[in-house]
């Protein structure tokens, strides 16, 4: 893996000069990602708060080559660019080496592209498409996304006295992926950025499609301070709501292992958007999601070979 | 008189005639997903893929939506990227018909004419390409198999123009001529190639030497200026198609551009239409003329960007004229070329008729055309729509 020293010494591709929030962490995602991508690239944006922020005509955060397109076909797209850079290749008419990068958002991911990215992964384009989750529509004014975790409040699944936030588990897209049996599917969370950088470089040197989700979070919709987006995006993965894991060839392995792991509450307390889960009535909702996050921590502990004896539980 | 070159005679489908311009372009990238009346004319051009006639990258893609999003990318990459779909399909692309325009690219589309539903049709009509008429797309309109495959060859000159850079689709009736075999034309594959020309990008998103940014977002500051540029691609247009139409007929000796004219120079009375139903109501006019009726006929082949000049002109000298239209437009006063018709003749008071014709690919008769004809004769007028072959 290239050093933090090294990577330190490459210019930017995602520059300073866009116009994202302070505090923003999938900017600060953008940037790292694309730091480990050490080659000519093509990176394709879904319609979403990344590219709203960076491409501002006339100007453009990018330094590599970008393209949007709309808010549900960035894999389609980027699939086309590879397939003209193939034939480019082939005929011979092109001799630089390009890699190709699709970001999404949870919303272009998990919701109205999913058909696009399961087209383009089943096809077997050469990129990675890289979700930044940060579990719902930011952009649009932080709606509920399929990616938006059991109860938060949104605004379409507000804390209301009837219906208290969202009702339903977060869809496991990660999972998704996995099975389109891809050379490299990842689990990643910008508050653990080196593993990140690691995960971006060998989805890109893959013989095939990846896939990398990263937990990133946006302080707007989590309602949160600017200055504690990284310590929310960490807590995720300490509290195993967000497990870092990477499956290659379809062999599952835990890229860490909290050393002690933290209750939900920890990630949840201070987010704005699960205040009304602390109170009374709705206790019966925290324990219901703390058991949901247990469950499939002990599922996935048991896919990557270090689970406890194979329990009924985990094995279902 | 025109060169002749090395042509052979085939009989070809629509969509087989159309395959085989497209074999002999041999595009870079070609996007594709099934939908009938469209299907064979895909099939046909994979099997070229696959037995290595073309060198193209066939992107067998999820759906319509990704057929135009991948063109989309492919173009954007520099390369001539070409799709094929019909009705429901070209629904489905819509959103990104409008993005191919205003991002300039010139993509090159078969679009098989079929109706929309509901109810479910596979037949032929014109209200696909009519729901995408201000996209920004250059249509272009076959009467049969031989124009099809023309069209086809002069398109990729005409969307590639620096001074045009518009995707373009070129349109033929779903089953009518998409499947009906008939003998044509055409060129050797070197006179072809040579004339479509080797394809050179203005920018590319793989040139790394120039990264480009494409598709940003533009506010009200800017957004206004780039719909007024694409304006001005559509105003060059027609220049364009008559250069490539004029080159073509030297090549072929197929006279092609915006209108045929049929039987028009001492007409009194004439009817505007579009695709295959030109050549039932040629059939028409000639039985009218032969019993002393000044009957007469415009088939247009360009839709967009729409000749209102060279219309207007065309049907100057006429007492009245019925436009008929494969498509309803509906709470509006006529179908969609009567409406385009009767403002090209604003100022004039040459009355201006709309008939609806065959929708969900009901069959245009001559009996169909000459009641039309009749109407237009014995001046019997009426100011709202009427129907060829409707039961009521």
């Amino acid at each position: 893996m290239t050093s933090v020293k090294e990577l330190s010494k490459r210019k930017d591709i995602f520059c300073a000069g866009h116009r994202a929030c302070s505090g923003c962490a999938p900017a600060i995602t953008m940037r790292q990602v694309t730091l480990a991508a050490d080659t000519n690239l093509v990176a394709g944006l879904s319609t979403g708060c990344m590219e709203v922020v960076s491409s501002i005509y006339p100007y453009t955060a990018w330094r590599s080559s970008f393209i949007h397109n709309a808010f549900e076909n960035v894999a389609a797209t980027i699939s086309g660019v590879e397939a003209a850079y193939r034939v480019l290749k082939r005929k011979g008419k092109l001799s630089a080496n390009y890699k190709f990068i699709a970001f999404g958002g949870d919303g272009g991911t998990y919701d109205i592209g999913l058909q696009s990215l399961s087209g383009a992964m089943e096809r077997g384009h050469q990129m990675l498409y890289l979700c930044y989750d940060n579990q719902g529509y930011m952009n649009t004014g932080i709606q509920r996304s399929s990616s938006t975790p059991f109860g938060a409040a949104t605004s379409t699944t507000p804390a209301g006295v009837k219906i208290p936030g969202k009702q339903q588990f977060q869809k496991d897209l990660t999972e998704i992926m996995v099975a389109h049996n891809l050379a490299y599917v990842a689990q990643a969370s910008i508050g653990y950025y080196r593993d990140l950088n690691k995960k971006v470089e060998k989805a890109l040197a893959a013989p095939g499609p990846s896939f990398i989700n990263v937990l990133s979070c946006c302080h707007r919709g989590w309602r949160i301070d600017p200055a504690d987006s990284l310590k929310y995006s960490k807590l995720g993965v300490d509290t195993c709501l967000w497990p870092l894991y990477e499956v290659e060839d379809g062999v599952y392995k835990l890229s860490m292992k909290p050393r002690e792991k933290l209750p939900l509450e920890e990630w949840l307390k201070g987010q704005g958007r699960f205040n009304h889960l602390f109170k009374p009535e709705n206790a019966d909702m925290l324990k219901k999601f703390q058991e949901y996050v247990d469950k499939k921590w002990e599922r996935l502990l048991w896919k990557c070979g270090e689970g406890k004896e194979k329990t009924k539980e985990a094995g279902k | 008189m025109a060169k002749r070159l090395s042509t052979k005679r085939l009989a070809l489908t629509g969509n087989e005639a159309v395959a085989e311009a497209f074999k002999q372009v041999n595009p870079d990238v070609a996007a594709v997903f099934p939908i009938t009346p469209q299907t064979e004319l895909m099939h046909k051009f994979a099997e070229y893929v696959n037995d290595g006639k073309v060198d193209t990258e066939l992107i067998a893609v999820e759906s319509e939506h990704s057929a135009m999003s991948a063109a989309v990318g492919a173009a954007a990459g520099g390369v001539r990227a070409i799709t094929a779909t019909s009705a429901n399909g070209l629904a489905l692309m819509w959103e990104i018909l409008y993005i191919a325009a205003g991002m300039r690219l010139p993509i090159v589309m078969a679009l098989v004419n079929r109706s929309l539903g509901g109810p479910l049709n596979i037949h032929c009509d014109h209200g696909d390409a009519m729901g995408a008429r201000d996209a920004g797309w250059i249509h272009i309109y076959s009467e049969n198999t031989q124009e099809a495959y023309d069209n086809t060859l002069q398109a990729f000159r005409i969307a590639e123009h620096r001074e045009v850079m518009l995707p373009t689709m070129i349109t033929l009736d779903g089953f009518i001529i998409s499947h009906t075999t008939e003998v044509l034309e055409i060129l050797d594959d070197e006179t072809a190639k040579s004339f479509v020309g080797e394809y050179k990008p203005l920018t590319s998103l793989l040139n790394p030497d120039q990264p480009v940014t494409m598709g940003s977002l533009a506010l009200p500051d800017y957004y206004f200026e780039h719909k007024r540029q694409l304006v001005e691609g559509m105003y060059n247009a027609p220049r364009v198609i008559e250069q490539v139409a004029k080159e073509y007929y030297e090549l072929t000796g197929r006279q092609y551009g915006f209108l045929e004219n049929y039987r028009m120079e001492d007409a009194e009375a004439a009817i505007v239409v579009m695709g295959s139903a030109a050549g039932t109501t040629k059939e028409v006019v000639d039985s009218l003329r032969d019993r002393g009726v000044k009957a007469g006929m415009i088939k247009l082949r360009v839709f967009r960007p729409f000749p209102h000049e060279q219309l207007a002109n065309a049907l100057s000298h006429l007492n009245s004229v019925a436009v008929l239209d494969r498509c309803i437009s509906y709470g509006a006063q006529g179908g969609p070329v009567f409406g385009e018709v009767r403002s090209a003749m604003y100022g004039k008071t040459i009355p201006v008729h709309s008939y609806i014709y065959g929708l969900g690919g009901r069959d245009l008769t001559p009996h169909m055309v000459e009641s039309a004809y009749n109407d237009l004769f014995e001046g019997k007028s009426d100011p709202r729509m009427r129907y060829l072959g409707l039961r009521e």
